[in-house]
C-alpha cells in the first residue's frame, strides 16, 4: 500500500515523524484528507486535531494550534507553534 | 617582614576563592551550551519547513503583502537588540550594543529616525545609564527562551510595523544579535527583519524549480497572511536561541580566562611569599649569628 511521509513539527521540537497511509487535518475552511500522491497543497490549520492513520490501521491524533499543513513530493509537514500528540 | 608574608598569603587565599567561583561558573555554562545548542537544533525542522513554504508561496504567487512591501520613504526604523540578562560574559553584550549603535548612526545618516526595542537586562541597563529611551523592554527571558517569548516580541513588532510612521509606527525593523559561530567565536549579526526580503531561504539556496506549485487552502493571500507572521516568529525565536547559546559560550570563555588568570596570580604570589619567607629566615639567622659572635668576642 502506498504511504506518505509525515512529520509533525512544533516550533521547539519535532513531535512525530513516520509513514502514514492517510492524514486528515482541519483547515480554516473545513477538513482536508490527504492520501499518498495528493497534489501539493498548503493550508492554514484551524485549531483542532490532525488525525494520522498509520499503514497498520492504527490512528494517531495530534493537537496543533496556529499552524500550517503542507504537502509536496509525498511528504506531509504539519507545522505548528505548539503541537503535541494526544 | 612577617607582615609582608601575611599580605601575600592573604592574596593567595583570595585568588584561590575567586578561582573556585569562576571555575564553577565555567563548568555550569559549559553544560548549558550543549543544552542551548540542542534547542537551536530542535527548532531547525520548523524553521526549515516554514522558510521553504514562504519561499514557495513567494515564488509562485504574485500576491503582495503588507509585510513584504518596501515603504516608499522610510521615516522611522526600529532596532531590536538581543543582549543577555547577566554579565560575566566578556565582550558579549558590549559587542552587540556597539553593533546596534553603529547601525543607528548609519540609519540616522540615511535620514531615518531610530527607535529601540531591547531584550535582556544588560541592554536595558546600558540605555537607562545613558538616559536613552526605548519603546519596549523584555527582561528575564534570555537564559532559556520559550517560543511564547518570540511570539510576544513578534506580535509587538508586527503591530508597530503595521502602523504608519505618523501614528508612531515604524517602517523598518532590524534585529541585532550574537550568533553562535563556535565555542570560541560569537559574532554580532544584523538582520533586517521587516519588510521581509523574500529571497530563497537564508540557509538553503534551492533551485526554484524544486519548489512545489502549491494549491492553497483557502487561498494564497490568506495563507500568506498567516504564514508571514509565523515566519517572523520563527526568525525571532531562532535569534533568541542563538543568542542564548552564544551567551553561554561567551560566559564559558570569560570564566575560563578568569580561572587561568587566578592560577597565574596564585603562582606569582606563591613565589613572592616564598621569597619573603626565605628572606625572613635569612635575616633571623644572620641576627642569631651576629648575636652569637658578639657574645663570643666578649
Amino acid at each position: 500500500m502506498a504511504t506518505l511521509k509525515v512529520s509533525v513539527v512544533s516550533a521547539d521540537a519535532e513531535v512525530w515523524s513516520g509513514e502514514a497511509s492517510m492524514v486528515v487535518a482541519r483547515t480554516v475552511i473545513g477538513e482536508i484528507g490527504i492520501l499518498p500522491g495528493h497534489t501539493p497543497v498548503l493550508g492554514v490549520l484551524a485549531e483542532g486535531e490532525v488525525r494520522i492513520t498509520l499503514p497498520g490501521g492504527e490512528r494517531l491524533i495530534a493537537n496543533a494550534a496556529d499552524g500550517f499543513v503542507s504537502f509536496e513530493n509525498n511528504e506531509l509537514t504539519v507545522l505548528a507553534g505548539k503541537a503535541q500528540l494526544v | 617582614m612577617a607582615a609582608q608574608l601575611r599580605v601575600y598569603r592573604q592574596r593567595i587565599r583570595s585568588a584561590q576563592t575567586t578561582k573556585k567561583i569562576t571555575r564553577a561558573m565555567e563548568l555550569i555554562s559549559a553544560s548549558r551550551i550543549y543544552k542551548a545548542q540542542a534547542r537551536v537544533q530542535a527548532s531547525a525542522p520548523y524553521t526549515r519547513a516554514i522558510t521553504r513554504a514562504v519561499s514557495a508561496v513567494a515564488t509562485h504567487s504574485n500576491v503582495s503583502h503588507l509585510l513584504t512591501t518596501e515603504p516608499e520613504n522610510v521615516q522611522r526604523a526600529a532596532v531590536v537588540i538581543f543582549s543577555s540578562d547577566r554579565g560575566l560574559a566578556g565582550a558579549f553584550n558590549s559587542q552587540v550594543i556597539r553593533e546596534a549603535l553603529e547601525l543607528e548612526s548609519l540609519l540616522i545618516s540615511q535620514g531615518k529616525e531610530v527607535v529601540f526595542y531591547l531584550v535582556g537586562r544588560k541592554a536595558v541597563g546600558f540605555f537607562a545609564f545613558r538616559k536613552r529611551s526605548s519603546i519596549r523592554d523584555w527582561v528575564g527571558i534570555t537564559d532559556s527562551p520559550a517560543f511564547d517569548n518570540a511570539l510576544e516580541i513578534g506580535e509587538e513588532l508586527v503591530a508597530a510595523f503595521s502602523k504608519d510612521a505618523a501614528e508612531g509606527g515604524v517602517d523598518e525593523i532590524h534585529i541585532v544579535y550574537n550568533r553562535f559561530v563556535s565555542m570560541l567565536v560569537q559574532t554580532p549579526r544584523v538582520v533586517r527583519l521587516l519588510p521581509l526580503e523574500l529571497v530563497e531561504g537564508v540557509d538553503a539556496v534551492e533551485d526554484k524549480s524544486t519548489l512545489p506549485l502549491y494549491e492553497f487552502e483557502p487561498d494564497a493571500s490568506t495563507v500568506l497572511d498567516a504564514l508571514l507572521p509565523a515566519y517572523i516568529h520563527s526568525r525571532l525565536y531562532n535569534a533568541l536561541l542563538e543568542s542564548a547559546a552564544a551567551k553561554h559560550a561567551a560566559t564559558q570563555k570569560a570564566m575560563k580566562s578568569a580561572s587561568d588568570n587566578a592560577d597565574k596570580l596564585i603562582t606569582n604570589y606563591t613565589r613572592l611569599a616564598n621569597n619573603a619567607r626565605q628572606s625572613e629566615i635569612t635575616q633571623q639567622i644572620s641576627e642569631i649569628v651576629g648575636g652569637a659572635d658578639a657574645l663570643a668576642t666578649k
